[in-house]
């Protein structure tokens, strides 16, 4: 076992790993934050996504050791201390953007990390982006419409599905 | 996954002093050993990650003009900041999805050589240079079958040197749940003359295809290779596609990237 040592949500998290535990692992058993979500443990389905010093990475796809040092954001501290829920989680409940919710994290932090580099994405570029997040309900429409409103822009021609 | 012990060293002299063990293993990004050890189809004793190196990181202009780009640079590095080479970068920023792109390496890739990998078919087709710890190795003489480089053990590559072709272009047609190349053509016309590199295709993984470079050598122009396709004997197949479909697809593709070359 060797000691890790990672930012998370703003706080200092360690712990005690082996050399193959993966970050997934290492937020949900070792830190209880169980909020990221292992879909497929096969880096297709992005239910995992977290954001690694301001990249989005499948946390199932990256040895926890590999963290050492980064500032990691989970879905979890997306949300004010409060419990309001942050502009993109607002959209999503906004226009229905979950079914049954599992992809949800994966997507909220995939969608943040979209909107940091590109703050009003075309929804060709929303759907390019949202490639490696597989939902099985939605249908990724209202996934997608969730992230234009986030973004600002007007979603009322996206037609409701 | 088995057990493993974890090194991450900072230097490329301490990397290659800890990958002298036979047991141990490179990983780069590790978007692609991850899943394999998860698999158990491997089972290194020893990990030493390369993601810690500075040496590796980062892109520059070398001798020549050409686009230097350290091997533990990712693929989201690379889409975002090789301006100078525009079919490499466009070719990087279609690997896997984001969060892949995020994390995997062109050093991890072109060591792998898997054979329906983008990567390959850049390095191949514009002729780059592999920079290894030990030596300088021409593509022409680095892939070598499926999976297979002419890295010895215990190498590992810190840079590829890309010379800048007039002009290249990169057609993927993509496998449609795992995003690797079905098939994928990088087409590269230089001063003195024309490369076709195809990957995705060939059991023999990357290939040159010779005909189509002869018959462009007389000008980009996909009207030259109307018609052509590679041999099938040599094509993989699988459920994806027979091996006609995919010599059929060679052809498509590469007179796709010729017309989008010009």
């Amino acid at each position: 076992m060797s000691q890790v040592t990672m930012t998370v949500n703003g706080k200092t998290a360690t712990g005690d790993v082996e050399g193959r535990t993966l970050l997934s692992q290492f937020l949900r058993e070792n830190l209880n934050l169980t909020g990221t979500h292992v879909g497929c443990d096969t880096s297709q389905c992005g239910a995992c996504v977290v954001h690694v010093d301001g990249k989005a990475v499948k946390s199932c796809t990256m040895l926890a050791l590999e963290a050492e040092g980064a500032d990691v954001a989970t879905i979890e501290g997306q949300a004010a201390p409060d419990g309001t829920l942050n502009t993109i989680q607002q959209a999503f409940q906004d226009h229905h953007g979950l079914q049954c919710g599992f992809c949800t994290p994966g997507m909220v932090m995939s969608a943040a990390a979209l909107l940091k580099d590109n703050p009003k994405p075309t929804e060709t570029e929303v759907r390019d982006y949202l490639e490696g997040n597989i939902c099985r309900c939605t249908g990724y429409h209202n996934i997608v419409k969730a992230i234009m409103a986030a973004s600002g822009q007007d979603v009322s021609s996206i037609a409701a599905e | 996954m088995y057990s493993f012990d974890f090194e991450k060293p900072s230097t490329i002299a301490d990397a290659v002093a800890a990958l002298a063990d036979d047991d141990a293993q490179a990983l780069a990004g590790g978007q692609t050993l991850i899943p394999t050890l998860k698999q158990r189809l491997a089972s290194p004793e020893k990990l030493i990650s390369l993601t810690g190196i500075p040496e590796l990181q980062g892109i520059c202009t070398g001798d020549n003009g050409a686009l230097c780009i350290g091997a533990g640079t990712t693929h989201a590095d690379v889409a975002a900041g090789a301006g100078a080479f525009p079919a490499l970068a466009a070719l990087a920023g279609n690997i896997g999805d984001p969060a892949v792109r995020s994390r995997g390496t062109i050093g991890g890739s072109v060591a792998n050589n898997d054979p329906s990998a983008c990567y390959p078919a850049a390095v191949l087709g514009a002729g780059a240079t592999v920079v290894t710890n030990a030596r300088e190795i021409a593509a022409d003489d680095f892939f070598d079958g499926l999976f297979e480089t002419a890295l010895e053990e215990g190498e590992i590559i810190t840079e590829v040197r890309f010379p800048i072709p007039e002009v290249a272009n990169y057609q993927k047609f993509e496998q449609p749940a795992s995003r690797f190349a079905l098939v994928g053509v990088f087409v590269v016309k230089f001063a003195d003359g024309v490369r076709v590199a195809v990957t995705g295709a060939s059991e023999e993984g990357v290939f040159r295809w010779r005909e189509a470079e002869n018959a462009l050598s007389n000008g980009m122009d996909a009207a030259l290779i109307e018609g052509m396709s590679p041999n099938a004997d040599d094509m993989i197949t699988d459920l994806h596609g027979s091996a006609a479909y995919r010599a059929h697809l060679v052809g498509v593709m590469t007179r796709r990237a010729v017309a989008a070359a010009n």
